[in-house]
């Protein structure tokens, strides 16, 4: 047996990190999984920077942004699998929700329409709402700083944008020291069930195809291990393929119930594992099937066009100076290679392209595989804007209008 | 030189203070990670600020020290990079330090030293107390079925031991574990717990 320590955080998106380690499928590969449960992100972090755990489960843009040295020491990290697909939400208090109008379902579906109400409830208010997001290089950040802007709402300006690590959010949100919060399930649910909140966007609703969460190993440790690594994407990918199947729903919220894992009612986790979401304590509910993906639609492999979207946010926030050099070291953190490389032969079919342009798709579309035709979901953005990594500058042009 | 201490544990952040005040530091400040600590931590302006790993905040500290315009210099994570062995002991402790921009190594190391020899105490203190809760916990388990045999089986305390250690020995556990074994039987076949849950 090789033994592999994972840190990870108490989120719904580390299913299937619980579920190789519960279920068997690590076993089967001959790797003993310890996980290592985290409270927070920079700790993550350090632990994986300074060796104290081989893999992590990390926010995707923090990935990045450790390998262009944005986050304290520099280290070049490699993620060859994608933990998640999308999995977050927007939630607001009630009265922040009740200045922005209409209703919640229509809310949840027209996330331009709401954004430009939010706009014109700023205008009315007497102070900047606050914003709490869970890290300043997690999807969800990059997610409501592309959705405010859209609406012409300055991120950096209109509101204020801060920090909270979220088991935190729905307390925040009821004491009244923050008006709205993004974050992953089952957070925005907890906030719904207390009745601190209301969910007021669904991040597949803002992009139907955005990387959330990634297994993130330093890269050297990586090409060492090459063996050790391909083992283990071969026993993550059979335990994305359980999860991610309805009828096992009910019993992997079950495990990650468990104090060891997100320690919440089952309940409350089924909701994001099965798209079927309640967006207010009175029992408005939609039911989105994107909202999660764990594995089908070729959920956990890095697309490299996805590394470079999170570096052209990076660059459009200023984060990072722009440069060939951090453009190509982005887009190297989304290692293709090794995952078509761990899961050759086996059942998942692999995509025969590295890079795609993000948010042409609009709705279910057949690309070449290794075998045959994989099936890729829709991708848009919920603007209509289209991501060519080819041309990540006159992308960025377009955004700044 | 000042030095925050943010720690979750109000008892282990004395501690630490108590060790920094021993080896000659006078501007200690205490800083529980709650509310709004941030605002706090601005205000005190430190050049060290010795962070609890174990605390959910520290991702809110980061963004702080990333944004905020209080503090008049940068201030990062203190790695030492020629003794990465260092770093690692200090995350396996559960401490991290952050230090203003400019500080010497020489003038920090000795406080992250200290502070993940208190910490590593403090984790050695609360495992025995741990310890002996549960040597004591076990005691009583032993002496409520020992109590439990003489009564039943009108056996003497010793030979209610002897029975016990007895069935512990030939199936291979431990003497607190028989113990408990018997008097979970002993509620079940009572009726007890069908009472304890109808109440």
């Amino acid at each position: 047996m090789t033994p592999i320590r994972i840190a990870f955080l108490p989120l719904t998106d580390c299913a299937i990190l619980a579920a190789a380690k519960e279920l068997g499928f690590a076993d089967k590969h001959g790797l003993a999984l310890e996980l290592v449960r985290d409270v927070s992100w920079a700790t993550i972090r350090d632990r994986l920077v300074y060796r104290q755990v081989e893999c992590a489960h990390l926010l995707a843009p923090l990935a990045v942004a450790v390998t262009l040295g944005l986050s304290q020491a520099p280290a070049p990290l490699a993620a060859p699998f994608k933990l998640s697909l999308n999995g977050n939400a927007i939630a607001f208090s009630r009265s922040l929700a009740e200045a922005v109008g209409g209703t919640p379902g229509n809310r949840v579906r027209q996330p331009g329409r709401t954004a430009q109400r939010l706009a014109d409830a700023l205008r009315r208010l007497d102070r900047k709402p606050v914003l709490a997001v869970v890290h300043r290089f997690s999807s969800h950040a990059l997610m409501l700083r592309y959705w405010l802007s859209y609406a012409g709402i300055d991120p950096d300006e209109d509101v204020e944008l801060r920090v909270l690590p979220p088991p935190f959010m729905a307390t925040a949100l009821a004491a009244g020291e923050i008006d709205g919060f993004s974050a992953g399930e089952p957070w925005n649910s907890t906030a719904v069930e207390t009745g601190a909140g209301e969910i007021v966007a669904l991040g597949c609703r803002i992009w139907e195809s955005g990387p959330e969460k990634v297994l993130a190993m330093r890269e050297d440790w990586a090409e060492a291990n090459a063996e050790t690594v391909d083992r283990l994407l071969r026993a993550l990918d059979e335990a994305a393929s359980w999860c991610d199947s309805p009828e096992n729903h009910p019993k992997l919220a079950q495990l990650l119930s468990d104090e060891a894992y997100v320690g919440q009612p089952a309940e409350l986790i089924e909701r994001g594992l099965s798209g079927r979401i309640k967006l207010t304590s009175d029992g408005n509910e939609v039911e989105a099937d994107n909202f999660l993906l764990l594995h089908r639609r070729a959920a956990n492999f890095p697309w490299r066009s996805q590394a470079l979207w999170i570096y052209s946010q990076l660059v459009r926030w200023g984060f990072v100076e722009p440069s060939n050099q951090a453009q190509t070291a982005a887009s190297g953190v989304f290692r293709s290679d090794i995952y078509r490389r761990a899961l050759a032969g086996g059942r998942t079919p692999l995509p025969g392209a590295s890079l795609k342009v993000e948010g042409s798709l609009g709705a279910e579309h057949g690309v070449a595989s290794d075998k045959g035709t994989l099936t890729l979901g829709p991708d848009r953005f919920f603007d209509g804007l289209v991501f060519d990594p080819a041309h990540v500058g006159e992308y960025l042009t377009q955004l700044a209008r | 030189m000042r030095i925050a201490v943010v720690d979750e544990s109000d008892l282990r952040s004395a501690v630490v203070e108590e060790g920094l005040r021993e080896a000659g530091f006078r501007d200690i400040f205490r800083v529980p990670p709650r509310g709004a600590f941030v605002v706090e931590l601005e205000k005190l302006s430190p050049d060290v600020v010795i962070f609890d790993l174990g605390s959910p905040s520290r991702d809110t500290l980061e963004e702080m020290l990333a944004v905020s315009r209080a503090l008049a210099r940068p201030i990062a994570m203190f790695v030492d990079q020629s003794d990465e062995e260092m770093t690692a002991a200090a995350i396996d402790a559960g401490v991290s330090a952050y230090v203003v921009d400019g500080l010497r190594k020489d003038r920090v190391k000795p406080i992250l030293d200290l502070a993940v020899r208190r910490f590593n105490a403090f984790a050695g203190l609360q495992r025995e107390l741990q310890e002996a809760r549960t040597a004591l916990a076990e005691r009583r388990i032993i002496d409520k079925a020992k109590l439990y045999l003489m009564s039943t089986r009108k056996l003497t305390e010793a030979d209610a031991y002897a029975l016990l250690r007895g069935t512990a020995m030939r199936q291979g556990k431990r003497i607190a574990e028989i113990a408990q074994a018997l008097l979970t039987a002993a509620e079940l076949l009572e009726g007890k717990q069908k009472d304890e849950s109808s109440k």
